[in-house]
């Protein structure tokens, strides 16, 4: 039992980081009906954003409270990853919005090559290892919690609280909404249809820092080539959620964190990819439009 | 929210502070950007700690260039491309009135003559003005020649334009002679010439022989069938193991086992294709993303069969039927049969019109395919799956045939490419191939089989040609490697060719039903991959 718990624990934190990327694949894809397949490298960015911005705060001062580091990294990474995710929407994506439909996916996988390259010309190909920045570990019942693991809960939970309320009670998310179910209807009555998508694209690539700051943060590592998994699991997530679904997004996130811990925890951990996807496809099989996802009506 | 739009402002602004502005925000952008990434490198001391050392001129540098690039397109690039639009349709490559300027007959003669000059002395260039110097003249050499070759497509254009195809054909199967031809001239001894002719064979014919065959494979699922397939390298991958394992533990031929890693991997199609019949668009998508990435994830973790991701190595040499062989040891040694000099060039060429054929025989059974009622039940669902529903095509066995007949050509491509490295590890099976090839298809334009060979070219010779770039080292210093830009500039040839060209390189199509005459359609009335 106690096992299990802990391997719910583990779950938990894994699943909310994949939550957290998932939300920007389902909102972008919500709105304009593309994959954005660079958005785990604005993951990968977003990550190695925090790592500078960690490695400039060590050096400047002696020590900095570990909180307000977190917080500096954070928002560092938010700005600067949401500029990215702007700029590539802006050059490569609303050119081609009235294209047919493989043509934004072929120049998002183009972006997400150049980006995560970019970063190992820039920056080199080595792993990049940071001194852990939090390290207490509370046991109760003889199930280990670490600090890590309480701060990535409770951020995604406050993060998510405060992006339900963007979505469900302000006038942005409002736009966003009629934006999602009939572009040309909401631009006649008004909305600004081209700052509600970069709106969405700064969104989606602010959580994405933030998953990327926690992710630097609990594993102590990140690489070049950081965004790919962690990117495609978040996509996975979002398509077993429901692409298009916000709470599928988390759902599926979670659900795929859960499958991942508890694969690894009773059967064999070389495989855990296999089964997370393997169970995407067994369920798609049932479910042909996710979980929460709407099912597509076609009309003839 | 509301943007207030002020007539006057448009008005007042000439192109020129516009320019000014835009070049401003650009510079602004490109600041934030690069800031961190740029401006900053993180590396070890020297006790094993990440520092960051400053690199801020390199930051200027870059901030200063995307300012000035951005000012100049906007000031001089727009409207010039503006009033260019508006004199004449620009048709293909170049507008007209700048093709006829830069395309002119004395510039061809010089650059003729100084071509075959630098040919001429290329060996003694060294020893007249150093090594350096030589360098840029060999560049300058390589240019003039690109000059010469664009100036006779350009002349010739209308004669190429009608028999592309024939041209097209003849070119690739003349092309390892003429290479051997031209650098034994050079070298002026055959053994140097077929020394010589293993890079331009190998790292540029094979590799993008290679791509050619896997898209033309994939352009079955997705150009003709409308399936988008994110995970086609797992069929690759396919093909690649059943070769490598079956030659290795068996000692089968080439031979027999190219039929069998097809057949294999038309069957895994077939496995993939059963469970995603229902699915749409994005899903399929996705389904088929992680259908490779279970592949490559099973050949790195089933390591008493696969050997994990140390790979298969010792993939024995295809022989020429049987009747040849290509190990230097072996009685009947191509060489010693037919009585020349050693070299391992046979092989390659060999090797080469080996892929061709493979090539051409992908394109004849899709031309063919095309005609055939299933071929036209597959253009049928990409254009609309009710209606093909509706008239009573059965969709199930269109989608599968179309997987399977995908999966076949990727397990063709597959094995061919064990035989041709030797060694297969996971490493060769991941996404990016799945990605790259999907793109070539795209680009090239979904179902033509034309503008994909030329978008192969196009992609994996370009990235290929940056390795030969080693007088950038001669400009930007020693520690300058062209190599680790290839795949950052591979990506943002993805994104500029599909801005430039959304409908892809051949943008036109040929019907393959028509009544009375046959009249080529754009490609916007046809559909894409929407599952």
């Amino acid at each position: 039992m106690q096992y299990f718990v802990q391997q719910l624990i583990n779950g938990l934190t894994l699943g909310s980081i994949y939550g957290l990327i998932a939300i920007g694949y389902t909102m972008v894809y919500g709105i304009i009906g593309m994959i954005n397949f660079a958005h785990g490298d604005i993951f990968m960015v977003g990550a190695f954003s925090a790592l500078i911005v960690f490695l400039i705060l060590t050096a400047l001062f002696y020590s900095v409270p570990v909180v307000i580091a977190l917080l500096i990294m954070m928002i560092v990474a938010m700005l600067l990853t949401s500029l990215y995710n702007w700029t590539i929407e802006k050059v490569a994506y609303r050119p081609l919005r009235g294209s047919f439909r493989l043509a934004p996916l072929i120049t998002a996988i183009g972006m997400s090559i150049a980006l995560s390259n970019f970063v190992q010309v820039t920056q080199g190909p080595r792993n990049k290892p940071i001194p852990p920045m939090v390290s207490q570990v509370y046991s109760i019942n003889g199930v280990s919690v670490s600090l890590k693991q309480i701060i990535i809960v409770i951020v995604t939970a406050l993060l998510l609280a405060l992006f339900w309320y963007l979505v469900n009670r302000t006038s942005l998310g409002r736009a966003q909404r009629a934006c999602e179910q009939d572009r040309k209807m909401a631009a006649l009555l008004g909305i600004d249809v081209d700052r509600t998508i970069s709106i969405t694209f700064i969104m989606g690539a602010a959580l994405a820092a933030v998953a990327g700051t926690l992710f630097l943060m609990y594993y102590g590592v990140v690489a070049f080539s950081d965004g790919f998994t962690p990117g495609v699991k978040a996509f996975t997530a979002a398509v077993l959620g429901g692409i298009g679904s916000l709470p599928g997004a988390v759902l599926g996130g979670l659900m795929i964190g859960f499958i991942e811990s508890m694969w690894s925890a009773y059967f064999s951990i070389d495989y855990k990819d296999v089964a997370a996807f393997s169970i995407l496809a067994i369920v798609l099989i049932f479910l042909p439009s996710g979980i929460l996802g709407r099912p597509e009506v076609e009309k003839v | 929210m509301a943007v207030t739009v002020s007539p006057e402002r448009d008005t007042v602004a000439t192109p020129i502070q516009r320019a000014l502005k835009e070049g401003f925000y650009a510079g602004a952008i490109s600041l934030g950007l690069f800031v961190l990434f740029i401006g900053l490198k993180t590396g070890q001391n020297m006790s094993n700690e990440l520092v960051v050392t400053t690199r801020w001129g390199l930051l200027a540098a870059v901030v200063i260039a995307t300012a000035v690039g951005r000012f100049l397109y906007v000031a001089y690039g727009q409207p010039f491309m503006a009033s260019q639009k508006i004199t004449n349709v620009a048709t293909g490559l170049l507008p007209a009135s700048v093709a006829s300027r830069f395309f002119q007959l004395p510039w061809f003669v010089a650059a003729v003559v100084v071509a075959l000059l630098l040919f001429v002395f290329n060996s003694s260039l060294a020893g007249w003005v150093g090594a350096e110097p030589a360098g840029y003249l060999q560049f300058l050499r390589a240019l003039a020649i690109i000059y010469v070759l664009a100036c006779v497509i350009y002349y010739f254009r209308a004669f190429i334009h009608a028999n592309f195809t024939r041209l097209g054909i003849t070119a690739l199967v003349l092309y390892p002679i003429l290479v051997v031809a031209v650098l034994s001239l050079n070298a002026w001894s055959i053994t140097g010439g077929l020394q010589g002719s293993l890079k331009w064979v190998d790292n540029f014919g094979i590799q993008i022989l290679i791509y050619v065959m896997l898209a033309w494979g994939l352009n079955i699922v997705v150009g003709l069938a409308g399936l988008l397939d994110l995970g086609y390298v797992a069929f690759y991958a396919l093909g690649a193991y059943a070769y490598a394992l079956l030659a290795t533990q068996y000692g089968l031929s080439f031979w027999i086992l190219l039929p069998a890693a097809g057949a294999m991997a038309a069957l895994w199609g077939v496995l993939l294709g059963f469970p995603v019949l229902r699915l749409r668009g994005d899903y399929l998508a996705i389904v088929t993303l992680a259908f490779g990435e279970i592949i490559r994830l099973v050949l790195i973790n089933w390591r008493e069969v696969t050997n994990g991701s140390a790979g298969i190595s010792g993939i024995p040499k295809v022989s020429f039927f049987g009747l040849m062989s290509f190990n230097v040891s072996d009685p009947n040694y191509i060489a010693k049969v037919l009585g020349i000099a050693q070299s391992g060039a046979y092989y390659k060429i060999f090797l080469y019109y080996l892929i061709l054929g493979l090539c051409l025989l992908t394109a004849f059974v899709t031309i063919r395919l095309r005609r055939l009622p299933v071929g036209r039940a597959w253009e049928a669902l990409r254009e609309d799956e009710i209606a093909c529903r509706s008239l009573g095509i059965n969709t199930t066995t269109t989608k599968l045939t179309a997987f399977a007949t995908g999966a076949m050509f990727g397990g063709f491509a597959g094995s061919f490419f064990a035989a041709r490295q030797g060694f297969v590890s996971p490493e060769s099976f991941v996404f990016l191939e799945s990605a790259i090839i999907l793109a070539i298809v795209v680009l090239g334009g979904m179902g033509s089989l034309v503008g994909i060979a030329v978008a192969a070219m196009v992609m994996i010779g370009g990235t290929e040609a940056l390795r030969e770039l080693d007088f950038l080292k001669e400009i930007f210093g020693p520690d300058f490697t062209p190599e680790l830009y290839r795949m950052l500039l591979f990506g943002m040839a993805m994104v500029i060719v599909m801005l430039w060209k959304p409908r892809g390189f051949v943008g036109s199509r040929e019907p393959t039903a028509f009544l009375k005459e046959r009249r080529a359609v754009s490609g916007s009335f046809t559909k894409e991959g929407h599952g």
